[in-house]
């Protein structure tokens, strides 16, 4: 064990799923030609003037909700002062010292055991646009679609002791968000960005070390690594005798190093001050009251009731609550089919493989949850073998067709009918002695090889079931 | 009578009752124009072939059966940071060089919904910041009065059109006194609405907790009527108040027997010249003797408003003129080797002194570590200063105090001491600070130059403001002078 504590504390930046603009009415849609989507406000133009939209204060207070913050029921935008030319007010309109939301938390499952990390602020905030360098260095060009997308700051209290454990709080913190439905959260796009401040203390130290801030991180296996990197790094500096030098760096995910992007010295001085164009915010219990009736039950609540009204074991739950979109169509299917482990095995295995291998979400998938039993329904009822459903499901995944119809056209449906079945065995027996002898001198092989017949000659479609009961009691009589 | 003496509501008449058309109008204050303005110099761009167009389109309209609005066909001049659509808006910056906005200012959007025919945008100190016009970046404007002499600031400018019968009203900004001083230096009348009342969108920002646009008028009937115009929330602007307008005009003419104008003590001691404390004084025996009564207060914090405001002000502006930065609209340094000095050329080369010295002052007042000494210290006084007005509206209905200490000075008087410029506006800024509405008008002069009385009211009551500077000018209808062209124009200066 390292006679070394990890202290993180994270900043992830959100993009609001909001059709426009936090402060204009401009459109928000990813990857449109460059400087198509904006308008005098949103590029800061003279005399222009901000006017919020609701909808973007309601996901904000809906995040807070989301990490059981605190909603400050009066808050107010500050001007955070920079210069930088893909920030065209100079400026940037943020949320200083009265943040939406405060004093959350969130629940993560860490090594099998639960922990709750503290959520110091949430915060609304527009978002910058973007400088392209030309190849040769010789200039720079900017787009300001991104300027004045709404944005969300989420800050952690410094309470993660390790990579592994920020790589987890960020999965959950990005699964609840995608249960509120604020945001898409894809972080290839940098609607889900990652900041980290890491230092490292003695264990038991009261005091917190130096830190360092690691910025910009576009993937979970970027946070991890990059915090890993640079946690070793601070140990070992401390282990040779240095000192850790407060700087901001930025993970190389191709040198798989982290890199000096400025140091304390260079340090801004924001000179934030309230924004007299924007007038403060009441957030009213009204408006909480209204956005709570949004907010949806969580994973981590989800999951724990999936357990004990499903009687489902944890690893189940867990998966099944993965997304909301899953949790949805998993319930959906319990309501019109009963048995929670049958549904839960097709969900997760048979129906998720199909989707992965397509590349598709249950949100456009054909198959409905109406689909799935009416399929469960049938095999339930020994209409079809296990064998069959797997293939009829594969079918209905691929063409949209219902069970009723894949199983009529490919003439799949199983013979069930005593007569029939009674027929081919007689037939069965009557042409091969020699298995029914062995049958009857005790050797347990033989049924098998007259089952085999049975199938071989139904091709595959009489019901195992019913053949080895017709099977024994007609071969009790020969 | 010329037709570009006309008052707006006097032109008014006239158009509705089709003896002239708006174009004849135009074309006399056009040629005023022409007359005047190589001397006045209150124009930084002059419309003509645009004000042409509309003030045809206009008549066409009205020969076609439109409704003829208290200001359709009225030309009217916009101080230059005001946005108007392709046309050149400057602030009378070099940082602004060639900038043609894409959109329109809201007032002046609703200038033209009523037909007012656009002729010009005027000079102004750069970016508002000054109280004589000389610190614009591009030229100094004259007072009508006295060429010799400032017309004020920062709508020095729009005030010396409208003096000297250039345009029949123009509209001004005033920050902490902006409209008010230039107006009672060029003896028109100059209203600051209450912050709020005006919306502000694309009012090229100074400072915008404290911005507000309001009318430069040659009566105050006319003023009535512009703010008419004017006033009423947008939803563009989330400052703009969603309060009721009413027609300011309801208020002219009627008898202000009983209303109660407060006296403030401060007003009459804090550097104000005997002339003008003498003028003022008939002033408020005029409005005794029309029945209103007097009430005795006082406002104790006034002495701090002014260097409250040079903490405020300047620090809004640091962060509102941040934007200017040559990259995107404006004018830019060309020869720079990195971005770094792109900003600093530009912004060294772009701004004038009185605006680099307002923004390391913000810059300084917003820093960490002198936040709390100095913004915040500021903003608290601030709001002392307008807990004394709430205070003082408790036992009056207005406050009467002069507009400013002096008359006009002589150009270049002030310019080397940027202390001695701000006293200027020593009793305008406590009104702004506060956010409330006042009223410059001419009531009176010293040799020759006008005095203005100023007359502040309850937030969102211009209305009383009105009806008692109505009342005044009617009983003072002596003070109806004009500048002496005659001297000057024909070469006397
Ligand atoms: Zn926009």
């Amino acid at each position: 064990m390292s006679k070394y504590e990890v202290v993180i504390g994270l900043e992830v930046h959100l993009e609001l799923g909001t059709k426009t603009k936090i402060f204009c009415s401009c459109p928000t849609t990813f990857g449109d030609e460059p400087n198509t989507q904006v308008c005098p406000v949103c590029l800061g133009l003279p005399g222009v003037l901000p006017v919020l939209n609701k909808r973007a204060l309601e996901f904000a207070v809906l995040t807070g909700l989301a990490l059981n913050c605190e909603i400050n029921s009066y808050s107010k935008f500050d001007r955070k002062n920079y210069f930088y030319p893909d920030l065209p007010k100079a400026y940037q309109i943020s949320q200083f010292d009265f943040p939406v939301g405060k004093n959350g938390y969130l629940k993560i499952q860490s090594n099998g055991e639960t922990r709750k990390i503290g959520i110091n602020r949430v915060h609304l905030e527009e978002d910058a646009g973007k400088l392209i360098h030309s190849n040769d260095g010789l200039f720079s060009l900017v787009d300001y679609n991104r300027t004045g997308v709404p944005l969300v700051e989420i800050v952690s209290e410094p309470d993660l002791r390790s990579a592994e454990e920020a790589r987890v709080f960020l999965e959950d913190l990005k699964k609840i968000l995608l249960y509120t439905g604020v945001s898409d959260c894809k972080m290839e796009e940098g609607s889900l960005r990652c900041d980290a401040n890491i230092s490292v203390r003695l264990k038991g130290e009261a005091e917190l070390g130096t830190k360092t801030e690691l910025k910009n991180m576009n993937s979970f296996k970027a946070v991890q690594k990059g915090l890993e990197f640079e946690v070793e790094r601070q140990i070992e500096r401390l282990e040779n005798g240095h000192r850790i030098v407060q700087e901001t760096l930025r993970w190389d995910e191709t040198k798989g190093e982290t890199v000096t992007m400025r140091s304390k010295e260079e340090a801004h001085d924001y000179r934030y001050f309230p924004d007299p164009d924007l007038v403060p915010m009441e957030i009213g219990v009204m408006m909480v009251e209204k956005v709570k009736k949004e907010l949806p039950e969580l994973p981590l609540e989800k999951k724990e009731r999936f357990v004990s009204q499903y009687c489902l074991s944890d690893y189940d739950a867990q998966v099944l609550t993965g997304t909301r979109e899953m949790a949805v169509f998993f319930e959906e299917c319990v309501k019109l089919f009963s048995e929670p482990k049958i549904v839960s095995n097709w969900v997760m295995g048979e129906l998720s493989m199909h989707m992965n291998a397509a590349g598709l979400d249950f949100c456009t998938i054909k198959v409905t949850p109406e689909d799935l039993v009416e399929m469960l329904e049938m095999l339930k009822q020994g209409k079809i073998s296990g064998k069959m459903a797997k293939d009829v499901l594969a079918e209905m995944f691929n063409s949209g067709k219902k069970a009723h119809q894949v199983v009529k056209e490919k003439g799949m449906e199983q013979i069930s009918d005593q007569g029939v079945l009674e027929e081919i065995i007689q037939e069965v027996i009557k042409t091969n002695p020699g298995p029914v002898a062995d049958y009857k001198a005790k050797k347990k092989k033989a049924l098998g090889f007259l089952v085999g017949q049975v199938m071989k000659s139904t091709g595959g479609s009489a019901n195992p079931q019913m053949v080895n009961e017709i099977l024994r009691d007609k071969l009790k009589n020969v | 009578m010329n037709l570009y003496e006309l008052k707006v509501h006097e032109a008014h008449d006239l158009i509705k009752q089709k003896k002239i058309s708006c174009e004849e109008i135009l074309l006399g204050v056009l040629d005023r124009i022409e007359e005047v303005e190589g001397i006045v110099q209150g124009f930084v761009t002059v419309t003509r072939d645009y004000a042409l167009k509309k003030a045809r389109e206009t008549d066409k309209k009205i020969a076609l059966g439109r409704k003829v609005g208290p200001l359709t066909g009225i030309p009217f001049a916009l101080k230059d940071n005001m946005c108007s659509k392709d046309i050149l808006t400057t602030c009378s910056s070099k940082i602004l060089e060639g900038f043609k906005p894409p959109y329109n200012a809201t007032v002046f959007e609703r200038l033209e919904e009523q037909g007012a025919v656009l002729v010009g945008k005027t000079n102004m100190d750069e970016f508002a910041m000054g109280s004589s016009t000389e610190n614009s970046g591009l030229f100094a404007t004259k007072n009508p009065w006295d060429p010799s002499r400032v017309p004020g600031g920062s709508s020095g400018g729009s005030a010396a059109v409208v003096a000297s019968d250039q345009v029949p009203f123009a509209l001004g900004s005033d920050t902490g006194g902006s409209i008010r001083q230039p107006a009672s230096y060029c003896g028109v009348v100059g209203m600051k609405p209450t912050y709020g009342r005006v919306s502000r969108y694309g009012l090229v920002a100074f400072a915008s907790s404290l911005d507000q646009i309001g009318p430069l008028t040659k009566d105050v009937k006319d003023c009535a009527l512009v703010m008419n115009a004017i006033c009423g929330s947008d939803l563009k602007d989330s400052t703009s108040a969603p309060v009721d307008v009413p027609d300011f005009c309801s208020f002219i003419g009627k008898e202000v027997k009983g209303i109660r104008m407060g006296i403030a003590e401060e007003y009459f001691s804090l550097g104000i010249d005997d002339a003008v404390r003498n003028v003022i004084g008939k002033a408020i025996d005029n409005l005794e003797n029309l029945g209103m009564g007097k009430v005795e207060l006082s406002l104790p914090h006034t002495s701090y408003a002014l260097p409250a405001y040079y903490l405020v002000s300047p620090a809004e502006a640091s962060s509102n003129l941040s934007r200017y930065d040559g990259i995107r609209y404006g004018f830019r340094h060309e020869d720079s080797n990195n971005l770094l000095e792109t900003y600093q050329k530009t912004r060294s080369r772009g701004f004038g002194a009185e605006v680099k010295r307002r923004i390391m002052l913000g810059t300084y007042a917003l820093s960490s570590g002198y936040y709390d000494a100095y913004y915040l210290k500021a903003q608290k006084v601030r709001t002392l200063i307008k807990n004394d007005f709430d205070e003082a509206f408790k036992n009056c209905d207005v406050i009467v105090t002069p507009t400013a200490p002096t008359v006009s000075f002589k150009a270049g008087e002030n310019t080397q001491d940027p202390l001695q410029m701000y006293l200027n506006d020593v009793f305008t800024i406590p009104v702004s600070m506060s956010g409330l509405p006042a009223v410059s008008i001419p009531c009176g002069f010293i040799n020759g130059l006008p005095v203005g009385l100023q007359i502040i009211g309850k937030p969102f009551d211009e209305g009383t403001i009105l009806q008692v500077a109505d009342a005044f000018e009617q009983s003072r209808s002596f003070l109806n002078m004009k500048p002496n062209f005659g001297s000057f124009v024909r070469g006397g200066v």
